[in-house]
């Protein structure tokens, strides 16, 4: 089946393509870029996105799938369907599942489960068996099952020294280690620590317990060599080590969500367990230092973290609630509002972050929009004006501070895998 | 004129009329208390519930009584662990109590936060009995109370709180209300006791015991938990009583007319010695009275208002 693109703007910052063009889409397949005369096409095979961007397909390499173990908050299959939604066509899915991406099995049976879809799943490996930050988990077996990296993500990699041998064993593979950042003796808390904690009297994590790790792992990549990726940056300090530990040329990455970089503690004072995550929600001045991040380059992605939990579990009192909210389905919002609309990042920038580096990271190869390439693309409106409405999620769960805000930019079709999601519905292009 | 709110979550951003009109109101309470017959109809027809997740002896025998003295039905619903631990939610449990058609929920619970969440799930009147280390805003009601009754004023006092800061509801609830009321406050212990940015809320912070005495007209001393962290948060017991514990000699060489307040239970020898405890410098078991009569003019005034 033959589809044509009509007037969309394209963009790579990769390939340096930057025009506006009509995209003949064969099977799958891009079969053409330029002018392309319409009466070769059904006219319900033409789509007329003109004003659109069109952009090697997102990609976000935070994602929480729960399957195994969760199949009542999210399924691969949902999530799958959410990120399709939200503007992707790919996802990297973290290992604390129950039980945990430790074995090459559960690598099969989430590969199995998202065969065919759409969006592509790489699943991260446990660095550790069970992510107990004991014994180190069959690493070589993850990899050569399809895992792209490694992580105890939850917590981080419990000693220096397992980090250490995890950093140089993964190394032989070139995948890197990808570290939730906190300290376990400091991080006994429910939010961020700040006047905000004092006065809402609820148990802190200081900002000191993520930079702790932030060095650490800084400074056992440096030592080893071998890449280290920061998961979910927050704190201020913590940017500022991965800036210097970049310019003295550590292989360390480093990614952000969308809810640090738009949320602050403040909005804690509800006691909604929608603002409950980790690491928490920080301060003003730590946001800043977000935007200041992305702008320079010091952090190389943003991603989600997307979370899902059941509505009785957010429901809980706060202190019980668990962490993280959902993500794929606000995540392009977010950002084209908080960044792009604010001057914080060029749209080239914004897919940057939100397609290429991701993979570069995980050594995936960067979609190219040129004829005789897969058609792995996201089809975006800048300009769409939108209201988010949780009931409306593809995600199985509904655990979102975002309800009802207002975004600006939005995906309007995704193509990959000889698939299209366009106006709700996924349609075969083969 | 009635409260302001229908609730009483906290005492941070309670105007100083709403605290004025309580106190004043505790004032009729506490004489209905030396009555021979305690009790007033002021409540009748109400039902009351006291909704405790976690332990509290003192507090719920002070609000049951209240609640007696007005004439109010009650019932208690007392459990040391989160309904959830047994597969209701709180959510859950909550909403059947409301549906017994109940008037007003008083709840004790150790996750800040859960009277505010109350006051969306129900339509019942809430007052907090304290939540997490947030606020115990009817205990700071009647420290303040107690403090006016022996000293006739508030206003331009110095009163310092003592303790584990950090931990504690009580010195929350006691800073918004007696800044409120126009008093200078301060806390003092020892610098792993007070929480990050406490001076933004207009407090001074001190870490020498003898010089916080000196320079205050009265110390609310708050208990120390014997079983939070030993060892972490101050090194031992003894040391905590030779360097923060409220003493007879410490009170006479740096000022004897101090007024000595706690919320109780004394921990005697530790944050109190008992030569203080039962000496003339404080007026403990007055809080104790003041208590119910503060607990009565609560429930009176959100219970009454139209």
């Amino acid at each position: 089946m033959k589809i044509l693109l009509k007037g969309v703007h394209l963009l790579n910052p990769e390939q340096k393509l930057d025009e506006i063009a009509d995209v003949l889409i064969s099977n799958g397949i891009i079969e053409k870029i330029g002018d392309i005369k319409e009466s070769e096409l059904q006219s319900e095979n033409i789509y007329d996105f003109n004003g659109f961007y069109c952009v090697p397909g997102l990609f976000d390499m935070h994602v929480h799938l729960r399957e195994p173990g969760r199949e009542d908050e999210e399924t691969v299959l949902t999530g799958c369907n959410a990120a399709a939604s939200g503007g992707f066509t790919g996802v990297a899915c973290m290992p604390n599942t129950s039980p945990a991406i430790d074995s090459a099995e559960v690598i099969k049976l989430i590969k199995e489960k998202a065969a065919n879809h759409l969006v592509d799943v790489h699943p991260i490996g446990a660095v550790s068996v069970g992510r107990k930050g004991e014994g180190l988990a069959p690493i070589a077996e993850l990899y050569e099952a399809g895992a792209v990296a490694f992580s105890d993500d939850g917590v981080s990699v419990k000693s220096a020294q397992l980090l250490r041998n995890a950093l140089e064993y993964a190394g032989m593979f070139n995948a890197p280690i990808i570290e939730h950042c906190e300290d376990e003796s400091m991080a006994d808390g429910v939010m961020n620590e700040s006047i905000v904690s004092t006065q809402l009297g609820l148990p802190p994590i200081p900002t000191v317990a993520e930079d702790l790790i932030v060095a650490r792992d800084i400074l056992i990549a440096e030592y080893t060599g071998q890449r280290v990726h920061i998961a979910h940056i927050s704190a201020k300090k913590s940017v500022e080590l991965v800036r210097e530990a970049k310019a003295r040329g550590v292989r360390v990455t480093a990614e952000v969500t969308p809810h640090h970089f738009t949320l602050t503690d403040e909005n804690v004072k509800t006691y909604d367990s929608n603002f409950k995550m980790n690491p928490p929600l920080r301060s003003e001045e730590d946001v800043k230092a977000m935007h200041t991040g992305l702008k320079d380059g010091t952090i190389d992605c943003i991603a989600s973290d997307h979370a899902p939990h059941s509505i009785e579990e957010k429901e809980l009192e706060f202190i019980y609630a668990p962490n993280g909210i959902l993500g794929l389905e606000t995540e392009l919002g977010l950002s084209i509002s908080e960044l792009v609309n604010k001057k914080v990042l060029s749209i080239s920038d914004l897919i940057m972050k939100l397609s290429v580096n991701p993979r570069k990271i995980l050594n995936i190869p960067v979609p190219l929009i040129k004829a005789g390439e897969k058609a792995n693309l996201t089809i975006f409106d800048l300009q769409n004006i939108w209201t988010v409405d949780i009931s409306k999620f593809k995600s199985k769960s509904k655990n979102s501070p975002f309800d009802k805000k207002l975004l600006t930019g939005k995906s309007v079709a995704v193509l990959n895998n000889g698939k299209m999601f366009y106006e709700n519905e996924f349609v075969s292009l083969t | 004129m009635p409260l302001s709110s229908p609730h009483l979550l906290g005492l941070q951003g309670v105007p100083a009329e709403d605290i004025k009109l309580i106190l004043d109101s505790a004032t009729t309470f506490r004489e209905v208390l030396e009555r021979p017959i305690k009790k007033v109809p002021t409540l009748q027809g109400k039902t009351i519930v006291n909704l405790f997740f976690e332990n509290s002896t003192r507090t719920r025998l002070s609000f049951e009584l209240a609640q007696k003295r007005l004439s109010a039905d009650t019932i208690n619903f007392t459990t040391a662990s989160s309904s959830t631990k047994k597969g209701e939610t709180f959510k859950d449990t909550v909403k059947n109590i409301e549906a017994m058609k109940i008037d007003m929920i008083v709840v004790r619970h150790e996750s800040a936060g859960v009277p505010h969440y109350l006051t969306k799930i129900t339509r019942a009147n809430i007052i907090n009995a304290g939540d997490g280390r947030h606020e115990h805003p009817t205990q700071a009601l009647l420290d303040m109370y107690s403090i006016k009754e022996k000293l006739g004023r508030i206003e331009g006092l110095k009163v310092c709180i003592v303790g584990d800061i950090a931990h504690s509801r009580v010195a929350l609830s006691n800073i918004h209300g007696l800044i409120t009321m126009g008093a200078e406050v301060s806390v003092c212990g020892p610098a792993t006791m007070i929480p990050v940015g406490i001076e933004s809320l207009g407090v001074k912070v001190y870490n020498n015991i003898n010089k916080a005495i000196e320079e205050h007209d009265v110390l609310n001393v708050l208990r120390i938990q014997l079983e939070r962290k030993a060892g972490t948060t101050f090194p031992t017991l003894r040391e905590y009583h030779n360097y923060y514990g409220i003493t007879a000699e410490r009170l006479n060489e740096y000022n004897k007319d101090i007024l000595i307040l706690h919320p109780g239970p004394i921990n005697r020898g530790v944050e109190l010695s008992s030569e203080v405890a039962d000496g003339p410098y404080q007026i403990i078991l007055n809080q104790v009275t003041n208590g119910v009569a503060i607990r009565m003019a609560v429930l009176y005034l959100l219970g009454t208002r139209p």
